[in-house]
């Protein structure tokens, strides 16, 4: 009986601490679930979130974007940029000034030899590393005191934040990766299963695809930090089954990237154990218009390759079908809180985005078919199907198989058919869809169709590269064994003139300016019609606190943030 | 010797034939006779012909779209939920209710049924032509019997799915110019693929069958008076394997549809838009809590379908077996 009262006079005093005086380790468990299970703690070595993420509560970069897509310090005292003298003036380097006293969690400094070490590892010839293009165009790291670090560049780079920023760059100990260079780097399961780190949490047990335990880092730079004394991360299952876990039984406190349709979250929401969060980053549902003939009976290396369309590239066509589409109630069928209607190909960060679209979110029937009328596009044959020079407007429309696809197919196939366009709904497994195979006649590159719809997105929160996939040189052919990002075939002198600008333009506001205008133009000339932005949707318990979606960086990135709201 | 005139009465009296009870019947009327006993083919073989009639005739009774979207009225329930819970969406105009984006689920069901029994009758018609076919010759011709069997041994191993991918990769744009419809072609290509995947069986069945009877003394007897070898299989052989080939053709029927509807399920084959029972049931498994009639109906109806279908197998087996039949 001693015992039992002792246990409840440590419950009951427990209980009474004021959460104000948050101290580490105080808040007993915190247990997190992922529906992929994580295989390796080191980024460098697995491209996948699931692995990205885990270690991001273990290892740290010098920076990293924050809920809002803004740039934070992490490990160093302030962004370098042009005008704290930062970045130089040639935009040729970049000075990260280490914060003074960090340790790693065995007790030892972090210095800038770990920082350049880092990049050694990861450029090392024979390692396969997976964040190379993170390093792109990198000369050389140098490290002139134990608190500075220079990277080089062989051009001058507009945006320097690749290297060693966000998650998908942590910095590691050189002490325990010294041995692991290059074609030894996956053969240290040791040192990649257990990495030491600056982050919140150590691990004390890694089971590969399975479970993760970890405790709080006692050498963690914020002594009040984390709340949480031990975390359990789980993976494996799938998002119906992590969404209930968290919601409606809540076994467990916070849930990844649940890809559900509205109803469905709401549904689990009702359980009251847990709440859904959405955020947004730059993922943008869309529909591709071919630039080029898909004519069947062209031959393989002309369908999908010669110009023009026989009636997409027609403004009012592509304008009509635009302004038939409901985008609100798409995104009330498929998304819910986790989509919102755009016009924008680029719809985050809002400074890069094209907003205010006029007509973006009303469905106009009438005007449509009064555009359509307008343009001598009109039914000649009494087919209720209008013909363009003789050519019917009969279009195969192809995504991949999805459930929310798949009803807005159904969805905008009636639309269209209101205002006399024929379409052909096809769908396409999702691995052969996007599978990238040139054998196969129904990847997305090919794009043996006149219309297909899919969702796109780019890392962080600059849009140059991603804004690149519309130019003209980039559209799969034969030639490029039927690889290219430019999947409509747009092809517009002035489109390509305006992002060379873009490349060579360092002002960010003159970038953001130029970006939304190379949207507009994608919008507006029948590159895509643009549909639904989607976010990310994750799901905590209601005893949870502190969690701020990121949608730009991994959804852990404030994890000793995190504590427990006393019920 | 007796010469009494009441024992010769009894010793002719034995020698008479008696007269049968009741008149003579036909092969057929003992087969149905016996069929009648089964209870559970009886019911098979209503609820098969049930089920039929509706989604032949029910299109023109029920005439709704059932592609139609009516975003208005989506997620109503069946009508028989307001028994229990009056506050239930739910209109006599969408008796079994409506989907998430508003289609008919009465429609749907019987445009959907029409697709799995359509799929289901002309795979197993076709699988059955090409059984017996390969069975028959592999029986009665020595010399090809070999071939025949490693080649059904082949396509034993043939796994469906990835042989269907392939197939829709390869033959979709052809076939559908043929058909004319992007519907009519994959109609073609799925039986297709359902047929060349299931008639071994029933080759292996029908070639056991025929090498035990093409020893029998009619047979010899036929081909010694010069019958001809094609009729004596049409003659002599084939009448004989019915049996089995009917039980199998009823199978086939069972097996057809549930591959139909395992393929709609996977997304494989039919346009999204195009109903069948296998494409509802899986639109409908994500929203199984809330709306557990849009899996249970199309379930319901697949899962009675080929019960009904085996029971049908089953009476029909015991029905055309002579030695059962009268027991």
């Amino acid at each position: 009986m001693r015992l039992k009262s002792l246990m409840l006079g440590a419950v009951a005093t427990a209980a009474l601490a004021p959460a104000a005086f948050a101290e580490r380790a105080s808040d007993g468990e915190v247990r997190i679930i992922y529906w992929q299970a994580p295989s390796i703690l080191n980024p460098f070595l697995s491209g996948g979130t699931k692995d990205v993420e885990s270690a991001s509560m273990i290892i740290e970069p010098l920076a990293r974007y924050n809920s809002a897509g803004e740039l934070v310090p992490w490990l160093v005292e302030d962004v370098p940029t042009v005008n704290n003298g930062g970045v130089s003036e040639d935009l040729k380097s970049i000075t990260w000034k280490i914060t003074p006293g960090l340790k790693w969690s065995d007790g030892s400094d972090f210095t800038s030899e770990d920082v350049k070490f880092t990049y050694e590892y990861c450029t090392h010839p024979e390692g396969g590393c997976a964040q190379l293009t993170k390093f792109g165009g990198v000369t050389s790291v140098e490290t002139p005191d134990p608190l500075t670090v220079i990277v080089n560049f062989e051009e001058a780079t507009p945006n320097p934040y690749g290297p060693f920023v966000g998650g998908e760059s942590p910095i590691l100990q050189k002490a325990q990766f010294e041995n692991c260079m290059g074609a030894a780097a996956s053969t240290c399961t040791e040192e990649n299963f257990n990495p030491i780190g600056t982050g919140p949490f150590v691990v004390t047990e890694f089971k590969p695809n399975d479970v993760i335990t970890m405790k709080a880092n006692e050498n963690y730079r914020d002594p009040a930090k984390p709340a949480f004394a031990t975390v359990t991360f789980k993976g494996g299952g799938d998002a119906a089954a992590a969404g209930t876990a968290v919601m409606e039984t809540g076994e467990f406190d916070y849930a990844w990237n649940l890809q559900l349709a509205p109803d469905v979250i709401s549904e689990m929401e009702a359980g009251g154990k847990g709440v859904p969060v959405a955020g947004f980053g730059p993922l943008m549902e869309r529909i591709m218009l071919n630039n080029t003939n898909p004519d069947p009976n062209l031959g393989p290396d002309e369908r999908s390759v010669v110009r023009p369309h026989p009636f997409l590239g027609d403004p009012a066509v592509y304008k009509a079908m635009s302004m038939a589409i409901d985008r609100p109630l798409l995104v009330e069928v498929g998304y819910g809180q986790a989509g919102k209607p755009t016009c924008s190909w680029v719809p985050a960060p809002e400074a890069f985005a094209y907003s205010d679209v006029p007509g973006c979110d009303v469905q106009d029937i009438e005007g449509a078919k009064k555009m359509l009328d307008d343009a001598g596009i009109v039914d000649t044959d009494g087919d209720g199907i209008r013909e363009k020079d003789g050519v019917p407007l009969s279009i195969v429309y192809q995504t991949s198989t999805n459930a929310v696809r798949q009803d807005f197919q159904a969805l905008i196939k009636e639309w269209w058919s209101e205002i006399g366009i024929e379409s052909e709904l096809r769908n396409v497994d999702s691995s052969v869809f996007f599978g990238g195979d040139p054998g196969s006649p129904d990847t997305f590159q090919k794009f043996y169709a006149d219309v297909e719809m899919y969702a796109n997105t780019f890392n962080g929160t600059d849009p140059q590269a991603y804004l690149g996939n519309g130019l003209c040189d980039k559209a799969p052919r034969p030639e490029t064994q039927w690889q290219g990002e430019n999947i409509s075939r747009f092809c517009d002198e002035e489109y390509d003139a305006l992002h060379l600008e873009l490349t060579q333009t360092a002002d960010m506001a003159e970038r953001q300016r130029i970006g939304r205008e190379l949207s507009k133009m994608a919008f507006e000339r029948g590159m895509m019609i643009p549909l639904v932005h989607r976010g990310r949707l994750s799901a905590h318990a209601n005893s949870l606190g502190g969690v701020d979606l990121n949608v730009w960086d991994s959804e852990l990135w404030n994890v000793a943030d995190w504590y427990r709201i006393d019920e | 010797m007796t010469d009494s005139p009441q024992d010769d009465l009894i010793a002719i009296g034995a020698l008479t034939d008696t007269v049968p009870q009741s008149p003579p019947t036909s092969r057929a009327r003992d087969i149905w006779d016996q069929f009648r006993k089964h209870k559970g083919a009886m019911l098979g073989l209503g609820f098969l012909v049930f089920i039929t009639l509706a989604v032949v005739i029910g299109p023109w009774l029920w005439t709704v779209d059932p592609q139609k979207l009516d975003i208005r009225n989506k997620d109503m329930r069946p009508i028989y939920t307001a028994i229990w819970d009056s506050s239930a969406k739910t209109s006599w105009a969408k008796p079994l209710g409506s989907d998430q984006l508003g289609r008919d689920n009465l429609a749907q069901m019987i445009a959907g049924g029409r697709v799995s029994l359509a799929v289901g009758w002309a795979a197993m018609l076709l699988s059955l032509f090409i059984g017996t076919s390969i069975g028959v010759l592999a029986g009665y011709f020595k010399r090809v019997d070999g071939l025949l069997m490693r080649t059904t041994d082949l396509f034993l191993a043939l796994p469906i799915l990835p042989l269907l991918l392939l197939a829709v990769t390869l033959f979709r744009q052809p076939l559908r110019e043929f058909a004319g419809s992007p519907e009519g072609g994959m109609f073609i290509l799925i039986v297709t693929i359902i047929a060349i995947t299931s008639w071994m069986p029933t080759a292996r069945i029908v070639r056991g069958d025929i090498l035990a009877i093409k020893e029998r003394e009619f047979v010899l007897a036929a081909r010694s008076i010069g019958t001809t070898n094609g009729k004596i299989i049409r003659r002599h052989l084939l009448p004989n394997v019915l049996s089995p080939i009917m039980v199998s053709a009823a199978l086939g029927l069972a097996t057809a549809i549930i591959t139909e509807s395992a393929l709609s399920f996977l997304g494989v084959g039919f346009p999204s838009d195009y109903p069948t029972w296998g494409k509802m049931l899986a639109d409908a498994v994500v929203r199984m809590e809330r709306f557990p009639e849009r899996v249970m109906l199309p379930g319901i109806a697949i899962s009675l379908t080929v019960l009904s279908v085996n029971y049908l197998g089953d009476g029909l087996r015991d029905a055309l077996d002579p030695r059962t039949r009268g027991r």
